[in-house]
């Protein structure tokens, strides 16, 4: 009998009991009938897969990644990665042109930022746009988002580096892409809250893209390298003092926690706990009393926040609402949990767009019910999705926190 | 071809709807006889559709039974050719693990070629790349043409060449007794299980394809077979951890095959004696569990920490030789019997013993001596003439054309008909969408089964098509299947009785194994079913209860 006992699967798709709840609640499915859904797609298909790697079904592509089946699975099946699994190992379409571009953003985003204003004008033309949905078939109705003129980087050690060596307490940052190309607001903001409440900002040595978009698009090897790289040098500034290592994007951060070792296996073991969204790490100091946060009295805004996918599958969208609603000035509600549709690189393809609008439809509806003056929330995709559908500016919790502050007053607090 | 007659009187009857009757209704029907094949239950409920599905390639038997070696691999290679979409070309490997004789190879080897069957040494590095949940421990590895058999889809493609060619197929109807004319078996009385109804049907020849039912039939007959039940309990696995059969090098033992069948692996088995009276209730007991788990991880260690979906048993019809009154010594191999001149009983012969492996040549031989007895010349071409669904493009043809939307189910249907699969109705979304989501079974396929494949039940149906056959083991697709089989027979109440017993025959085979996920999807349909649909868990009738038996 005992050895009864000890015959438990080690096979993660064997813990499913087919109760469907992932394929309830996964947002392609209303709006997809092509797609098989999370519970055909991940545990179903993964036996039929191996029996017979020709049962991989192509429109798998129609996945978002957005994890929300795994958050509603209550037997624990990661059936996002399971899919994901599946894409890299089985799928014979390699990337196209258009997605290894899509995927390529910290190499595109160096590109750009250096010619920012021309590249900025010329996507927004009409001509840029017909070739981009013709030739590369991105969607001509996607609104691209703006490069910055100058990384954050380079803002960085020009202007910021120098005054972050007179704290006491560092911690790192790994600003990701969109930060460094753009938009280096969101960095100065960070470095901005941090300095306040009395810790200085070290950046990630030589941080790469962390590999979502790559991943997505399948260029499996770029993803490796990317994730053995970031591994490495994160590991280096935790080892420096045992400093934690923040990050302002949920998706970067769910990417380098748990999609490293889930699909790419790659051993994160030795950073993934120092590997923490901003909002997490600060509540955490503020709820504990070590640092404290000072309004500013004539701050008034109302905000809507919307949870990322990949914040609810971290499950720290409690961390970034419970911080908002430390500032007086603030009126807060929380937008119900529904996907905005983009998924990264996945709304920005023309075979996807009209469903990355259906299913964000539900959200943008919802927004404009509410009229906010900002939508906060802590994912760069879903503010370029947001921004487009709807007329309202999105902003990251860490903004409407650094600019809600009393910075001063918070200094002074914390000194 | 004479067709099958309406006044009862037919060239042959056969008494058993396993492989080895099917395959004998076939034979005889495609010499143009006229052909009645009587089954109590459904096509492939014995024997046949409980073992391991193993497409021998006779290695097992090499080194102690020449015969059946040779029986076997001759067989092997007919059906890769006339049973394409019944079996799949895995190939299998014959491991020595640390705990065996490495000697036993060499004689292996030698005993395998003597045999006509192709044996060849691997390093075990090799044997591991081949397939990688061997057990990394091997010190020696021998690749042998085993491959996997589904008996369903074999009994079932035999069924439809007996029909085509004019043999009535009579399932539910079981043989009460013969009828005599003096020394001479001129027919059998027959009661049919679905309305009741008893009848006589006349035949010049009966066969007696039983299987290990057989001793019963004959002693109807008024005489005598001197048959050893023995147990074979099997495990099924939620999913494929091997794609090429694993066996153990050494003396046939217990738990030393693991076969890949389709979505799942099989291991087996035990073999035990049994009663003959116990033969039509077999359970697997909490011992053959272990016994399968403990011996089965050795052949793949991951067996260990792979769910498990299933436990049954089967009953192999072992039998004693003629003239031998202790019954000591066993026949493995064929055993035909001419009641005339062995017993005097004329127009009465038994084909049993032998293997679902042989079920065709066992057949040819039935219908040989039936032929003699008529007194017909025809020839067998059985070992010739493709099955219907593969009589054209093989599985793997059809699947390569498949790139639409959507493609899975008709690939997974062209995996289980072969070439039959264009028949069923895949035009739009409402015939592609599931019924099975486990084993991706459309709807359209359980169309085609309940009009064209004698489904009188949802477990006929699961025989035909695998509904229920998944992880979920009905769990989502029965309430559906039901629903379709209501619309068939234009009875909700008697798809809703099915339905019970449909979910208690599942339940049956799931309780040997009833922990972890098993247990927990277990309760889950449970809820389902007893909580939300309302429907009673315990079976009430007596027929239920008998259904519930099988496996």
């Amino acid at each position: 009998m005992k050895l009864q006992e000890q015959n438990i699967s080690k096979n993660n798709f064997e813990q499913c009991i087919k109760c469907t709840v992932c394929t309830v609640y996964c947002p392609v499915v209303p709006v997809n009938p092509l797609y098989p859904g999370p519970k055909q797609a991940g545990p179903d298909g993964e036996r039929l897969r191996l029996k017979k790697g020709e049962f991989f079904d192509e429109a798998l592509k129609y996945c978002l990644n957005c994890k929300r089946c795994e958050v509603a699975c209550p037997s624990g099946v990661k059936i996002g990665d399971i899919i994901q699994s599946a894409r890299l190992k089985y799928s014979r379409h390699s990337p196209s042109l258009r997605d290894t571009i899509l995927a390529s953003t910290d190499f595109v985003g160096s590109a750009a930022t250096i010619a920012a204003p021309i590249v900025n004008a010329a996507v927004a033309m009409k001509p840029a746009k017909a070739i981009m949905d013709g030739v590369l078939k991105i969607d001509h109705r996607r609104t691209f988002p703006k490069y910055s003129s100058g990384t954050f980087e380079r803002w960085f050690r020009k202007e910021a580096a120098a005054a972050q060596e007179k704290f006491d307490r560092h911690v790192g940052y790994f600003h990701g892409c969109y930060v460094n190309y753009n938009f280096p607001d969101l960095g100065k903001d960070f470095v901005k809250l941090m300095n306040a409440v009395g810790y200085g900002v070290r950046l990630v040595d030589k941080e790469k893209c962390c590999g979502v978009a790559l991943i997505s698009n399948k260029m499996t090897g770029a993803a490796l390298r990317h994730a053995r790289h970031n591994v490495d040098v994160i590991g280096k500034t935790v080892a420096d003092a045992g400093n934690p290592v923040l990050l302002t994007s949920s998706t970067c951060t769910l990417t380098i926690r748990d999609e490293y070792p889930h699909l790419l296996g790659v051993d994160n073991s030795g950073i993934r706990d120092n590997v923490l969204l901003a909002t997490k790490f600060l509540y955490t100091l503020v709820d504990s009393g070590k640092v404290k946060l000072v309004f500013r009295k004539d701050f008034s805004m109302k905000a809507a926040y919307h949870a990322p996918c990949h914040m609810e599958k971290l499950g720290w969208g409690i961390f970034s609402i419970s911080l908002m609603k430390m500032i007086p000035g603030l009126q807060l509600e929380i937008l119900d949990s529904n996907c905005c549709g983009i998924a990264g690189t996945y709304g920005f393809k023309k075979e996807n767009y009209e469903v990355s609008q259906a299913i964000g439809e539900p959200l943008f509806r919802q927004i404009g019910e509410i009229n906010p003056d900002v939508v906060a929330t802590d994912c760069e995709t879903c503010k370029w999705q947001i921004e487009m559908s709807t007329p309202y500016k999105v902003m990251n919790p860490v903004s409407i926190l650094a600019s809600a502050i009393d910075v001063e007053a918070t200094r002074a607090a914390n000194g | 071809m004479k067709t099958a007659s309406s006044d009862g009187i037919y060239d042959v009857i056969i008494i058993g709807g396993g492989a080895t009757g099917a395959g004998t209704a076939r034979d005889c029907a495609l010499r143009g006889l006229k052909v009645l094949l009587i089954e109590r239950h459904d096509i492939a409920t014995g024997a046949t559709g409980r073992n391991h599905g193993l497409l021998h390639s006779g290695a097992r038997y090499a080194v102690t039974d020449t015969e059946s070696a040779r029986e076997c691999i001759s067989e092997n290679m007919i059906l890769k050719k006339i049973a394409r979409h019944c079996v799949e070309r895995t190939d299998g490997l014959f491991l020595t693990l640390p705990e065996d004789d490495l000697g036993y190879q060499d004689k292996f080897v030698q005993a395998c070629r003597a045999s006509g069957i192709e044996a060849e040494i691997l390093d075990p590095e090799e044997a591991l790349r081949m397939e990688p949940s061997a057990n990394p421990d091997i010190i020696g590895a021998v690749k042998v043409p085993d491959g996997s058999v589904d008996p369903f889809r074999l009994t079932s493609a035999n069924v439809i060449d007996a029909k085509l060619h004019g043999a009535q197929i009579l399932v539910y109807n079981e043989v009460t007794d013969f009828i005599f004319d003096k020394d001479r078996i001129v027919g059998v009385k027959v009661l049919d299980h679905v309305t009741g109804e008893k009848s006589c049907r006349y035949g010049d020849v009966i066969v007696n394809a039983a299987g290990i039912w057989g001793a019963g039939i004959a002693e109807k007959a008024g005489t005598k077979i001197n048959m050893f039940p023995a147990k074979g309990s099997l495990l099924i696995f939620g999913h494929r951890v091997n794609n090429v059969v694993l066996n153990r090098c050494r003396k046939p033992a217990n738990a030393d095959i693991l076969v890949p069948g389709d979505t799942i692996c099989v291991i087996g088995t035990t073999s035990d004696r049994v009663p003959y009276d116990q033969i039509d209730d077999m359970r697997v007991t909490p011992e053959e569990v272990d016994i399968l788990l403990s011996e089965g991880q050795k052949l793949a260690p991951c067996l260990a920490s792979t769910r498990i979906i299933r436990a049954y048993a089967g009953v192999r019809p072992l039998v004693a030789v003629d003239d031998d009154p202790s019954g000591r010594n066993i026949s493995r191999g064929i055993v035909l019997l001419d009641h005339e001149t062995r017993d005097g009983i004329k127009g009465f012969i038994s084909i049993t013993g032998g293997k679902l492996m042989t079920y065709r040549l066992m057949a040819e031989l039935a219908t040989d001596l039936v032929c003699k007895k008529l007194g017909v010349t025809a020839k067998c071409v059985t070992a010739e003439v493709p099955l219907p669904g593969s009589k054209n493009e093989s599985p793997e043809e059809i699947s390569d054309k498949l790139s639409s939307v959507y493609a899975n189910p008709m690939r997974a249907s062209a995996g289980r008909h072969g070439d039959m699969a264009s028949s069923i109705s895949h035009g739009n979304e409402y015939d592609l969408s599931l019924v099975c989501e486990c084993e991706d079974v459309s709807l359209g396929e359980v169309e085609y089964a309940l009009e064209n494949l004698d489904v009188n039940n949802l477990v006929d149906l699961r025989r035909r098509t695998r509904v229920g056959m998944g992880t979920c083991q009905g769990e989502l697709c029965a309430c559906r299947a039901a629903g379709l089989l209501a619309n068939t027979k234009k009875c909700v109440a008697d798809a809703k009785a099915d339905l019970r017993r449909f979910m208690n025959e599942r339940w049956k085979g799931m309780y040997p194994v009833s922990w972890g996920e098993t247990l927990r999807e277990n309760e889950y349909t449970l809820w389902v079913y007893a909580g939300v649909c309302g429907m009673n868990g315990h079976a009430s009738s007596k027929t239920e209860k008998e259904a519930e038996n099988e496996i």
